[in-house]
């Protein structure tokens, strides 16, 4: 492992391992992110390792653990390159007969393939997916085909060249240009102008800057930036390393959140191999341009995802934001000049330095360029992370990308931005995914967290839990957010249970708009969204809740009641056996039924009858 | 709270200073690697690292009871986590969470007399492909019910 002296030893070090990569050799990509990771990937890995070392064949056909497809719902997944095939939901078991029959022959096993839901259809390559075939991508492409523990793999496939191309003698200032002209915004939530960031933290004169990977994703439901982090860290590094030469700082930090380990131990082994590659630390490539990262992980408190908390945490504070009066490019971390970016962020700047600002400018709608990854999940077929351009509506991404709602529910709304964010009905699923159109109908694009619910989804209900998830992250430091955030949740509290009054949706109203627009920081200014744009879309679910005390979908339990129908029920005994409090008696040939005063409305009973026999009153 | 507990052994928490130069920016870290090490923070601890870091033992306390990783109290050998990140809820994270109570006997934020489990609600975890998800100690267990909670727990002595 060489240590790199110079630009052009970076140029012919690529070139070398460039041309050891032979793409006609045989390769089992096994995916390592969290998801296929729960459903024993490692050890579908581990096997292949094993069993083609068994058969002597180990020189000849390599396996490698890459990071997150964004295929999860269908892991563990095994791609077979250069031939493109997909197997999914691979058990250790499996591993033999895929190699005798598709690595070392042609066959392609059926079993293992993937079904079209509905159909008895299945596709064997990946690309014909459509999953796979409706999105774009960009940022993820590398994620899927490298080990993220190997620089090698990074640089082989052009990686660090876009840091070499800065190096190599472009003007920070024309760097700038560039990242401003791609029209790139910030994916961490407020879709800031990332160039003109930049712009005015270049401009602020101090001897001492930094730059910041915001990398806390905090919000309920997003895994984009973990996936990267775990699965593509160099591309993140690479951005950082670019952004800092073009602000002129010469210190990074990336703050992570610590629940995901191993996003911190490979983004560890990533700075450690940068460090020994002369890529990071003094005087990189013999240029006088020097830069080191460290990272500091968070301890989990989602206020830390505001910058200004993040910048407290790092010190080694409390998490509590401050009111930008003075922005923090101005006086950030430690008092000085500070650029923050998310984690996606920093990925997209190595890929507009190779490809032009031209070309990123081309990708997306009018005003939110490139593309922005997704993760798609609840109740949604293909939960999974989607990379899609810009401008693509909200049907495209469910139903084309991700298969629509399973189990022949009907499609009730999409939460989208988190915490942040807010409900979007059926009709708005036309709307175009970006920025602007996001913000216009009372949600916003936040971090990526898209969560889809069905009819058996409570509106009301999911707005006090993201109520009360903000109650227990509100820092506390100003009134507004701290009382007005919990005076919302009583609210909620009492239309969830049956004792709201009519009033008390006016009530709720002017709390919010009261937190909205007294908070400091972005945590309690947009506390009220997942309530107002509910209150708008939903309204008749709120009224139905206080004026008939029901809830619709079954699961605010003092307001739901189940029902076994006679007609359905063929006594099968699954009710019996998983109701967690004994209520349900019968036995075989005899229709079941409910004892009410034992039961607790869970609706367990529900969701495991296979003949949709249980249902509300 | 602890004061029934025997001194602890401190030259570990000096080891874990030293790591980071005794700078108190890092005192985020340095408590949470304090916890890894002692499995919580044990008062003693928090003392001495006011004094090595010179600041405040009221900073070093606002920072350990801020935020909700870092624990005051001793936890149990294993440590279940059941995540109500929005995928997870929509999933029946409310019948994963009774079942557990039901199971252990624990609400959250408690350990059992035996050590051998402590419960928390986690904001998320991160896995929503995979939603309702818990964990224990490292251990993801994806795609749960409440009927799995019980084998689950079994593999945990």
């Amino acid at each position: 492992m060489p240590k790199l002296g110079t630009i052009n030893e970076l140029t012919a070090y690529a070139q070398e391992l460039k041309a050891q990569c032979d793409p006609s050799k045989p390769c089992v990509t096994v995916c390592g992110g969290t998801g296929c990771r729960a459903n024993h990937g490692l050890e579908v890995a581990s096997m292949f390792e094993k069993l083609l070392k068994e058969k002597g064949v180990c020189d000849d056909i390599d396996v490698r653990t890459t990071g997150c497809h964004g295929f999860c719902a269908q892991g563990p997944l095994v791609v077979l390159v250069p031939k493109g095939v997909l197997y999914v939901s691979v058990k250790p078991t499996d591993v033999e007969e895929i190699i005798t029959s598709s690595v070392q022959a042609d066959e392609i096993i059926e079993r293992l393939t993937y079904r079209l839901p509905g159909t008895k259809k299945r596709i064997a390559k990946e690309e014909e997916i459509p999953f796979y075939a409706n999105q774009k991508r960009l940022v993820f492409a590398g994620s899927t085909k490298m080990d993220p523990t190997r620089i090698e793999d990074y640089i082989a496939v052009g990686g660090y060249s876009s840091f070499r191309k800065v190096l190599s003698g472009v003007e920070p200032e024309e760097i700038i240009d560039w990242v401003e002209k791609s029209g790139l915004r910030g994916r961490g939530g407020g879709g800031f102008q990332t160039g003109r960031k930049w712009r005015s933290c270049r401009k602020s004169q101090a001897a001492t800057k930094y730059v910041i990977c915001n990398g806390d994703e905090g919000d309920p439901g997003a895994f984009i930036d973990r996936s990267i982090m775990e699965g593509n860290p160099h591309s993140v590094l690479e951005g950082m390393a670019i952004g800092a030469y073009a602000i002129g700082s010469n210190h990074g930090y990336i703050y992570v959140r610590l629940e995901y380990p191993l996003a911190i131990e490979n983004l560890q082994i990533a700075i450690e191999q940068a460090r020994e590659h002369g890529l990071l630390g003094d005087n990189i490539l013999g240029t006088d341009f020097s830069f080191d990262i460290l990272i500091s992980r968070g301890a989990g408190a989602f206020v830390c995802g505001e910058s200004t908390a993040l910048m407290a945490s790092i010190e080694g504070f409390v998490g509590e934001p401050r009111a930008k009066h003075i922005h923090t490019t101005e006086k950030g971390l430690f008092g000085m000049p500070t650029n923050l970016n998310n984690v996606e962020t920093w990925a997209n700047i190595p890929l507009i330095i190779e490809k032009g600002w031209q070309w990123f400018a081309g990708i997306g709608s009018k005003n939110s360029k490139g593309t922005k990854v997704f993760s798609v999940v609840g109740k949604v077929r293909n939960t999974g992370l989607v990379e899609v351009p810009m401008g693509i509506t909200l049907r495209e991404i469910i139903y084309d990308i991700c298969g629509g709602v399973p189990d022949n529910r009907k499609f009730k709304g999409v939460q989208t931005g988190g915490p942040s964010g807010g409900c979007l009905p059926e009709e708005k699923l036309d709307l175009q995914v970006d920025f602007d159109c996001l913000t216009e109908a009372g949600s916003m694009m936040g971090s990526g967290g898209m969560i889809v619910m069905d009819d058996r989804s409570c509106m009301v209900e999911v707005a006090r839990y993201f109520t009360e998830f903000l109650t227990r992250e509100s820092c506390g430091k100003c009134t507004a957010c701290r009382e007005g955030v919990m005076q919302m949740l009583e609210i909620l509290d009492r239309m969830t249970t049956g004792k709201a009054e009519m009033s008390d949706i006016d009530l709720l109203e002017e709390v919010c708009l009261y937190v909205k627009e007294n908070s400091i920081c972005g945590l309690g200014k947009s506390a009220p969204n997942p309530t107002l744009s509910s209150l708008k879309y939903f309204r008749d679910e709120y009224l139905e809740h206080i004026e008939h005390k029901r809830c619709r979908a079954g699961i605010c339990r003092d307001l739901t009641t189940f029902i076994i129908s006679d007609d359905k029920c063929k006594a099968c005994g699954k009710c019996i056996k998983s109701c967690p409090v004994e209520a349900i008696t019968g036995q075989k040939k005899v229709t079941h039924v409910i004892d009410y005063d034992a039961c607790i409305s869970c609706g367990v009973c529900r969701e495991v009858c296979p003949f949709d026999a249980v249902d509300t009153k | 709270m602890n004061n029934i507990q025997e001194k602890p052994d401190l030259t570990e928490v000096e080891r874990i200073i030293a790591k980071y130069n005794g700078k108190d920016s890092w005192l985020v870290m340095i408590l949470q690697d304090i916890q890894e090490a002692y499995n919580y923070l044990p008062e003693p601890t928090l003392e001495l690292v006011a004094e090595k870091l010179n600041i405040p033992l009221s900073r070093v306390h606002s920072v350990a009871t801020f935020y909700s990783s870092l624990s005051l109290q001793e936890r149990g050998r294993h440590v279940i986590r059941v995540c109500d990140g929005t995928a997870c809820h929509l999933k029946g994270f409310v019948n994963l969470r009774d079942e557990i109570e039901r199971q252990t006997g624990l609400t959250e934020g408690q350990t059992t007399p035996d050590k051998r489990f402590s419960f928390e609600v986690v904001a998320c975890l991160g896995a929503c492909a995979i939603a309702p998800v818990m964990s224990v100690g490292n251990d993801y267990h994806g795609e749960m019910s409440a009927e799995k909670i019980k084998d689950v727990l079994s593999k945990y002595k």
